[in-house]
């Protein structure tokens, strides 16, 4: 079910937009103007809400999980990027955490052998991760030579890095293979592992198989049922212009690249995907463990019932002074 | 009480979960020798913690109070608002599965609901239930569901079979701690009055006498008056500690556990001939008589409450600054909570050493040391007359407390000093220490008898690691710096390695040092023959 149902609602959005645009092309004015608009507004401002919701909830203690030595006697190594105190050593952890994953590069592998627990190297899920993310901002990234009548010269050094094969015509992107690849695995991995089968949900493969149809509907479009790339042009310049316009004879193929791109846009602010911002606001990596050196303060900290000095010695006075100890009062 | 399984069944252990099953629809049973008794009405009482009453979780009737739910719902809505950790770490987990097999539960049990992010997900189903649009018209399709008393006792069963390690945090790649999960959880289950009995018990005693194990003023000081005298056998010196005394230059607060039971006593009696050795201007305090917090394992008001002490007490006393002593858990409140809680502490001065006149400006607000940075600066400045062939009996491994090392990364200090103090030591496996650390398997008030296998299970990887040590080097000391580190592996040990004993740092910095006037050291301070004194080679 988790697995299945999510693969069917994405094959049915996918089909939506073929049938849609093929039986009816007046359709087309709503796949291509209305949805996207309305998938761009979604996701912007579902996004500023998540993100703002989260900041709302304040940080009352500083918790960060340092994994390295702390700043203490002057002799003594100090961590700087597992066990940040000021704010650059924070950005340097966070920077790590974001652009290597730097916490997954540490993954193991628990096994045991003739009664032996064994712990291995486990980079498999890191190194796919990563290459999943960074082909997904340099395909993301390529795209916008769509929204430039001249294009930057810094994207036309991406793609040529990305074509650097050279392979056929119109040129391979490396990232294409790379990205189906990863998904692929990513997809294979919640199925095949027992462990990341049990904890998986339906939430957690839909938006691998929505990646995985965003990502062959491109290369058909690119490779195989070729589209009218001067019109998609057109298209695209007039979106970003606020001037619609749908030029004819795109290819029915471009509305379902386009459709299943406004569908994660749209899911985007209400699921996990929102890790995205999330790991920005993660106080156990964001924090710096300072808080012996920097009193932090709880905003919400309020005053609490103790028992005090005097009622405990009220309670134990005569067994104090039997003891010999000093008290207050005689 | 449940029989303990010997360590050959217990070692059958199962890592697949059945894969025809959905997690959401298999209750939890609640196994004996896996839980612990349930909180006391007395001592909830004592705390005025809510719904006090005695019960049992193995009874079908758990007594809980009228709209139990809407109780759970609506703390949920007010810890949600008032924690940001909570609330990201409900909503940006992507079942990544890094964190599954990194939990000692896991490892040592197999229980797939062990795996950090399936015990994450035990609280996540319900707050997708309610508080989130997916979850409220989707349901199970959306991982949410609703809370009933299956889940309740879902919870109570999971949430105290998490020690806090935040093992699982290191490896997520967006720092998820489960402990912070843990912890509303388990304030979530106080509000029903839903504790256990070695928590709420300590809870009060340490609220009332100022102590976890209740120790009154007087029984306090006649404990330190037999380690005196021990050390008077050993040494020839008497010394001469002071308590509750106005005007001394530092405050000296330790876990209770050392000064209660072997080998927590060692340590103190350490840490004892360390200061009058050095002639150091300080006190112990019958009132702040704790370092440790088992408050933290109820509540945050609780956990605030219980340390509140600390700084009272040295503000009563006028001293300048605190040592503390040798623990695990009572340096993630001092170092991550305390200040905040229960600060400024502008009353006194930054730590600095009066023997090495080292300034410890890594403590500037909190004005708390920890014993082993000030023994570190000791021994690099010269300070201390060493001997370390007397621990030659000793290979000494040193085992990181989760939350020095995780909440704080307190990492060298200890290693310095061991280096120093003994001429054999080994460490264990890369994977198993610093951060990557093992818990004991029985933090956060698990350090019950009624759940030995829970125990046993959880300490699992840890005595691995030292079994894998002792094999390879003949390691027979454990070394770490947590009162409850002492209590617990000593049980896990005599379990899964037998012959290993369990020892804190300043056990063995006493048994090295030379003091001024001792007399010639026959034994060490468990009274046992000194290497070359008595045919002990």
């Amino acid at each position: 079910m988790k697995v299945v149902l999510p693969f069917i609602a994405v094959v049915g959005l996918a089909l939506l937009a073929l049938v849609g645009v093929t039986v009816a092309h007046q359709v087309e004015f709503f796949f291509g103007v209305i949805v996207p608009y309305a998938a761009v507004a979604v996701f912007i401002f579902g996004f500023m809400y998540r993100v703002l919701q989260w900041a709302k909830s304040p940080v009352p203690f500083c918790i960060p999980t340092t994994c390295g030595q702390q700043k203490t006697l002057p002799w003594i190594k100090h961590d700087k990027l597992e066990n940040p105190v000021t704010t650059l050593q924070v950005v340097g952890r966070m920077l790590l955490e974001v652009l290597v994953f730097r916490s997954l590069f540490r993954n193991l592998k628990t096994e045991m052998k003739d009664g032996k627990i064994v712990y291995g190297s486990e980079k498999l899920l890191w190194l796919a991760g990563l290459a999943f993310h960074w082909t997904f901002f340099f395909i993301f990234a390529r795209h916008f030579r769509f929204f430039f009548q001249d294009v930057p010269t810094l994207l036309r050094m991406m793609e040529g890095v990305d074509s650097f094969f050279q392979v056929g015509a119109p040129l391979f992107y490396m990232t294409d293979a790379v990205i189906l690849g990863a998904v692929t695995f990513l997809i294979f991995r919640r199925v095949y592992l027992p462990q990341i089968r049990y904890i998986s949900l339906a939430s957690d493969f839909f938006p691998l198989f929505l990646i995985l149809g965003i990502a062959l509907s491109g290369i058909l479009m690119r490779y195989i049922f070729k589209v009218h790339i001067v019109a998609v042009k057109q298209f695209a310049m007039g979106l970003v212009s606020l001037s619609p316009v749908i030029p004819q004879g795109i290819g029915a193929i471009f509305y379902v690249h386009l459709f299943l791109i406004c569908t994660l846009l749209i899911y985007f602010p209400f699921s996990k995907l929102m890790h995205m911002g999330g790991v920005f606001l993660s106080p156990t990596r964001n924090m710096a463990n300072d808080s012996r050196m920097v009193r932090h303060i709880n905003p919400w900290n309020y005053p609490v019932h103790v028992h005090t000095y005097e009622e405990y010695e009220d309670d134990f006075r005569e067994k104090m002074k039997k003891a010999g100890l000093p008290v207050e009062k005689e | 009480m449940a029989k303990l399984p010997t360590p050959e069944e217990l070692l059958k252990i199962h890592y697949n979960p059945p894969q025809d099953e959905n997690w959401m629809d298999k209750p939890a049973e609640l196994k004996q020798g896996n839980i612990c008794w349930g909180a006391k009405g007395k001592n909830l009482k004592i705390v005025e913690f809510p719904n006090a009453r005695d019960w049992s979780p193995v009874e079908e009737d758990w007594k809980l109070p009228q709209d139990w739910e809407g109780t759970v719902l609506e703390a949920m809505a007010d810890r949600l608002s008032k924690y940001r950790s909570f609330k990201i770490f409900m909503d940006i987990c992507v079942r990544c599965g890094a964190c599954a097999d990194k939990c000692h539960f896991f490892i040592g049990g197999g229980d797939p609901k062990n795996m950090p992010v399936l015990r994450a997900e035990l609280m996540r189903s319900v707050y997708r239930k309610y508080f989130t649009n997916s979850g409220k018209y989707l349901g199970k399709l959306a991982g949410a569901r609703e809370l009933d008393l299956g889940v309740l006792k879902e919870w109570w069963y999971y949430f105290y079979q998490c020690t806090e390690c935040r093992r699982c945090s290191v490896f997520c790649p967006y720092g998820i701690d489960t402990a912070e999960i843990t912890m509303m959880a388990r304030e979530f289950t106080n509000l029903l009055g839903l504790n256990t009995d070695w928590i709420s018990g300590p809870v009060a005693n340490c609220y009332m006498k100022g102590n976890h194990l209740g120790l009154e003023p007087h029984a306090i000081m006649n404990s330190v008056e037999g380690m005196v005298d021990d050390i008077e056998t050993i040494t020839g010196i008497r010394i001469n500690p002071s308590f509750n005394r106005k005007g001394a230059e530092i405050l000296f607060v330790t876990p209770s556990g050392d000064l209660f039971a072997d080998p927590g006593t060692f340590t103190a009696m350490g840490y004892m001939m360390l200061f009058h050795e050095l002639g150091l201007d300080y006190t112990w305090s019958t009132y702040a008589s704790e370092g440790g917090n088992f408050g933290l394992f109820t509540s945050n008001e609780m956990a605030k409450r219980l340390n509140s002490k600390i700084y009272a007490e040295a503000k009563r006393l006028g001293v300048k600054y605190i040592i503390g002593g040798e623990c695990g858990h009572m340096w993630r409140v001092l170092n991550q909570y305390m200040d905040t809680w229960n600060g400024p502490a502008d009353f006194m001065e930054v730590p600095k050493s009066p023997i090495t006149g080292t300034v410890f400006d890594n403590a500037a607000s909190t004005k708390m040391i920890h014993v082993t940075e000030f023994t570190a600066d000791l021994i690099k400045n010269g300070k201390l007359k060493l001997d370390p062939t007397r621990n030659d009996d000793l290979v000494v491994t040193y085992h990181d407390s989760c939350n020095t090392a995780r909440g704080m990364g307190l990492l060298e200090e200890p290693r310095y000093i061991i280096n120093n103090v003994c001429n054999k030591f080994h460490e264990m496996p890369d994977n198993t220490i610093r951060e990557r650390t093992f818990c004991c398997g029985s933090g956060t008030g698990l350090n019950a008898s009624e759940n030995m296998e829970l125990r046993m299970r959880g300490g699992l990887p840890r005595a691995n690691a030292v079994k894998h040590v002792t094999e390879k080097y003949g390691v027979n000391t454990l070394a770490n710096i947590c009162a409850i580190d002492r209590a617990t592996l000593s049980a896990s040990m005599d379990y899964w390695v037998p012959g290993t004993r369990v020892a804190g740092v300043h056990e063995l910095v006493a048994n090295a040092m030379i003091m001024t006037g001792e007399k010639e050291r026959e034994t060490n301070l468990r009274g046992e023959p000194l290497p070359g004194k008595g045919g002990n080679e």
